[in-house]
C-alpha cells in the first residue's frame, strides 16, 4: 500500500510539473464555461438588416424606425431612393453585409391610408436556413406590432390572448443546456485522453519497461497513473460547478451528493477506457487519435448539448445509446435543473453502472504485463 | 544544391510508412465530414406539443386542426387532463403545452376576449422561443379569421392591413447541409493541419532525433520548409477529398462560385494553419504539451468561428476574438463562394486579412524556432 502511495505521488509530480498540460486540465473547462456562458448563444439577435425604403413617407419612416429599435435587428444598409432594388439586394447579400432585407415599395403609405392595404417584401438570405426562418418570423412580428400600434386600437375586438409560462428556465439562459455538456466533455477529456497518452508516453520513452520489471504489481503501476486524473477530474468538476452556479446563476436544485456519485461513475468509465486504449497502442499520436475518435467526438456529438439529438437520423440516435455521456447528460440535467431525485433517474443510473462495470472488467482483463 | 528535396523525401517517407497515422489523417476527417452535418442539424423542427382541449367547441377544434396542419409540431396523443399533459413536459415527451380552457368559444364571442394558456419547457431556450413564436402566429391567424367572420356579420369597418411577402434567396429549399458542410470542411482542414504539424515536430524533439538534424548543416528555413510542405500538400488532399467526394457525392453540395477562388484562399489559409502548428511546437517539449496547446486553441478557434453559433449575437469583446480568428474568415469565404457565388471583388478584404495572418504568424514562429535548445 505504501508503495502504491509513493507511485501515486510520483504521478502527481509528473502532472503538476508540466505547466502546459495543466492548460489542458484547467484552461479548457474554464475557457469553455466562459465562452459558452458569455460569448456563444444560439439566440438570434443584432442581425444585420438592409432596408430599402422606396416610399419615403411618414408611415414608411415610422416602420423603419420601429425595425431599427428592435434588439433583433441592426440596420446596416438604409437605402432611400426610387431606383429598382433587385441588383442592390444581390450585392448586399454577396458581401455578407446583411442577412435579411426589407423592401418598402413606392406609395406604401398612400396605399395603406387610402386602400387600407399595402405590401412590404421581406427577403432573407437563406444560406443559413435556420437564421432565415427565425428572422422572417421576427420581422413579421415587428411589422404586425407596428400595425397594431399605428391603428391606435389598444384592444382589438374578439382578441385571443396567450398566457405564457417558461418552465425551468424562465430567463432562457443557455447555461442550463451547456453546463452539463461541458461537464461530460471535460471528464472524458481528462480521463480518456490524458490518461492514455501519459501511459503510452512511458512506453514510447522506454521507461515503462523499467516500471514493469520492478517488483511492484504491474496493474498497480497503471492504476497509480490513473489516480491523479481521478482526483483532478473531481477538482475540475467542483470548479465547473462553482463557476456555473456563482458566475452563470445556474440552478443547483437537486442533491449534490447524488451528482458526485453519478459523476464518479462516468469518471470510472472514462478511466477504464483510457487504460484500454493505452493497452492497445504504442505511440502517443495514435493513442490521442483513438481517444478523440472513441470518446471525445461521440461525447461532443451525442450527449445532446451541442447538437440536438432528436434531429439526427434514426441510426445515429440508436448509436447514441451506447455513449455513456448521453446518459450522464440526462442525469445531470434532471438533478441540477429539475431537482429530481434518484427515483426519476434510476434507469439512467443503472445503464451507467452497467457501462462502468463492463469497461472496468474489460480493461483489467485486457491488461498486458509484457510490452510486445 | 539545396538539401530541401532530400528533406522532403524523408518526411514523405516517414508519413507514408506509418500506416496507422496515415489512416487517421485521411479516415478521421472523412468520417467527421460524413457524420457531423447529420448531427449538426440546428433546424428547429419536431417540436412536440401537448394540447389539452377542455372546450370541444368549433373554434377549439379549428385551432387544433390549424396547429396540426402547420407541420411545425408533433402532437402526442391529445390529453384530457392538464396534470396528465404536464407529466409529458416533466418527462421530456412534450416541449410545449397548450391549454384551451372550457367555454373558450363562448367567452370569446360574448366578452370579446379570452385567454389560452401556454407552458414551455425552456431548458432549451431556443426551441421554446421558436415554438412559442410559431404557435403565436397560428393563433394570431385564427384570431384574424374569427374576427373577420364575426365583424363581417356586424359590418364594422375593416382594419388596415400590411401584407408581408417573404422570399428566400440562395437556398430556396432550405437545405441545412448546404450551410454546414462547407464550414465543417474548413474546420477539419484546420484540425489536421495544426495537430499534425505540431505533433510531428515535437515528436522529433521528444524522441531526440531533432538533435541529429540540428548538428547537420541543414539551415533553419530548410528544416521548417521540409516539415511544413508535406502537410501543406496533405491539407490540400484532405480538402479536395472533402469537397469533391463527400460534399458533392454525399450531400450534393456543388459550389455556385469559382472553385479556383476557393483553392487560392486555401493555399494561403493552410500557410496560416501550419504556421500555428509550428508556433505551438516551438513552445512545447513533449507531445502531450503540444497536444494540450493545440487542443486548447483549436477548441477556441472552433467555438469562436461562427461555425455553429452566429457571430452577430456575440457581445462586443467576443466579436473581437471572433475577428482575430483565421477560421472565421475561411468559413465565411467558403459559405459565400459555395452558396452565393461571390467573386474575388467581394472577397478582397478576406484575402487581405488572411495574408496578414500568414505573414505575422509565420514570422513569429520562425523567430521563435531555435536550432539549439
Amino acid at each position: 500500500m505504501n508503495q502504491f502511495l509513493t507511485f501515486v505521488q510520483k504521478e502527481f509530480y509528473h502532472v503538476f510539473r508540466d505547466k502546459k498540460s495543466l492548460l489542458m486540465l484547467f484552461g479548457v473547462p474554464i475557457a469553455q464555461i466562459l465562452l459558452f456562458g458569455f460569448a456563444l448563444t444560439n439566440e438570434i439577435k443584432n442581425s444585420s438588416i438592409a432596408i430599402f425604403d422606396f416610399s419615403n413617407d411618414e408611415i414608411s419612416r415610422q416602420l423603419v424606425q420601429k425595425i431599427s429599435e428592435s434588439s433583433y435587428f441592426e440596420v446596416t444598409n438604409l437605402t432611400i431612393s426610387t431606383n429598382t432594388p433587385e441588383l442592390d439586394i444581390e450585392q448586399v447579400f454577396k458581401k455578407q453585409a446583411a442577412k435579411i432585407a426589407l423592401v418598402i415599395p413606392r406609395n406604401f403609405g398612400h396605399e395603406l391610408m387610402h386602400q387600407n392595404k399595402a405590401q412590404v417584401q421581406v427577403i432573407a438570405d437563406a444560406s443559413d436556413p435556420n437564421t432565415a426562418n427565425t428572422l422572417v418570423l421576427y420581422a413579421s412580428n415587428s411589422i404586425m406590432d407596428f400595425q397594431k400600434e399605428r391603428t391606435g386600437i389598444s384592444r382589438f375586438p374578439y382578441q385571443i390572448t396567450t398566457e405564457m409560462r417558461m418552465l425551468y428556465n424562465p430567463e432562457l439562459k443557455g447555461a442550463t443546456n451547456f453546463v452539463p455538456g461541458v461537464m461530460a466533455l471535460v471528464l472524458s477529456l481528462i480521463c480518456v485522453l490524458m490518461t492514455s497518452v501519459s501511459i503510452v508516453r512511458e512506453k514510447e520513452n522506454g521507461t515503462m519497461e523499467i516500471l514493469l520489471v520492478s517488483p511492484f504489481n504491474p496493474l498497480m503501476v497503471v492504476i497509480s497513473k490513473a489516480v491523479p486524473y481521478f482526483f483532478l477530474s473531481l477538482v475540475n468538476l467542483t470548479m465547473i460547478l462553482i463557476l456555473s452556479v456563482y458566475l452563470l446563476d445556474m440552478p443547483m436544485n437537486g442533491s449534490i451528493f447524488l451528482l458526485y456519485f453519478e459523476s464518479t461513475l462516468l469518471i470510472l468509465t472514462a478511466l477504464s477506457m483510457g487504460l484500454l486504449i493505452s493497452n492497445v497502442t504504442a505511440s502517443q499520436q495514435l493513442a490521442m487519435m483513438i481517444s478523440l475518435m472513441g470518446m471525445l467526438l461521440p461525447t461532443l456529438l451525442f450527449s445532446g448539448f451541442m447538437f440536438p439529438l432528436e434531429n439526427m437520423p434514426e441510426a445515429l440516435q440508436v448509436f447514441a445509446n451506447i455513449v455513456p455521456a448521453k446518459w450522464y447528460y440526462i442525469i445531470v440535467k434532471n438533478i441540477m435543473i429539475k431537482g429530481l431525485g434518484i427515483t426519476a433517474i434510476w434507469k439512467e443510473t443503472l445503464i451507467l453502472i452497467g457501462m462502468t462495470s463492463f469497461f472496468t472488467f474489460l480493461s483489467i482483463k485486457k491488461f498486458n504485463v509484457r510490452l510486445t | 544544391m539545396s538539401v530541401l528535396p532530400f528533406l522532403l523525401r524523408k518526411e514523405f517517407k516517414q508519413i507514408f510508412r506509418d500506416h496507422n497515422m496515415l489512416r487517421m489523417i485521411i479516415v478521421i476527417p472523412i468520417f467527421q465530414l460524413v457524420i457531423l452535418p447529420l448531427a449538426a442539424d440546428y433546424e428547429i423542427k419536431n417540436i412536440s406539443l401537448a394540447i389539452v382541449d377542455s372546450d370541444h367547441s368549433d373554434y377549439s377544434r379549428k385551432l387544433v386542426e390549424k396547429i396540426t396542419a402547420s407541420g411545425y409540431f408533433i402532437i402526442p396523443v391529445a390529453e384530457e387532463s392538464y396534470t396528465q399533459a404536464f407529466e409529458y413536459i416533466e418527462n421530456d415527451i412534450a416541449d410545449l403545452l397548450l391549454e384551451i380552457p372550457a367555454n373558450f368559444e363562448k367567452n370569446l364571442v360574448k366578452e370579446q376576449n379570452e385567454s389560452l394558456f401556454l407552458a414551455l419547457n425552456a431548458i432549451n431556450g431556443v426551441k421554446a422561443n421558436v415554438g412559442g413564436s410559431y404557435l403565436g402566429q397560428i393563433i394570431a391567424d385564427l384570431n384574424q379569421e374569427i374576427r373577420q367572420e364575426l365583424i363581417a356579420e356586424t359590418r364594422l369597418s375593416p382594419i388596415p392591413q400590411i401584407e408581408i411577402m417573404t422570399m428566400n434567396r440562395f437556398n430556396p429549399n432550405m437545405n441545412y447541409n448546404f450551410f454546414m458542410v462547407p464550414g465543417i470542411l474548413v474546420f477539419l482542414v484546420t484540425m489536421v493541419g495544426t495537430y499534425m504539424t505540431s505533433l510531428n515536430i515535437v515528436k522529433e524533439k521528444e524522441v531526440g532525433t531533432i538533435e541529429q538534424i540540428n548538428v547537420t548543416p541543414v539551415k533553419k528555413m530548410e528544416f521548417i520548409l521540409g516539415k511544413l510542405l508535406p502537410f501543406w500538400v496533405i491539407g490540400i488532399v484532405v480538402f479536395s477529398i472533402g469537397l469533391f467526394l463527400i460534399a458533392r457525392l454525399v450531400y450534393g453540395v456543388v459550389p455556385v462560385g469559382n472553385i479556383g477562388i476557393l483553392y487560392a484562399y486555401l493555399f494561403i489559409y493552410l500557410i496560416v494553419v501550419l504556421g500555428i502548428g509550428l508556433l505551438i511546437s516551438t513552445y512545447s517539449h513533449t507531445q502531450q504539451q503540444a497536444m494540450s496547446l493545440a487542443f486548447f486553441f483549436v477548441m477556441i478557434f472552433l467555438l469562436m468561428s461562427g461555425l455553429f453559433t452566429s457571430i452577430d449575437a456575440m457581445p462586443a469583446w467576443a466579436k473581437v476574438i471572433a475577428y482575430l480568428n483565421p477560421v472565421t474568415y475561411f468559413i465565411e469565404v467558403m459559405r459565400l463562394v459555395v452558396m452565393k457565388g461571390s467573386g474575388f471583388a467581394d472577397l478582397k478584404w478576406h484575402f487581405g486579412i488572411i495574408s496578414i495572418f500568414a505573414l505575422v504568424i509565420n514570422a513569429w514562429a520562425i523567430m521563435n524556432y531555435r536550432k539549439t535548445s
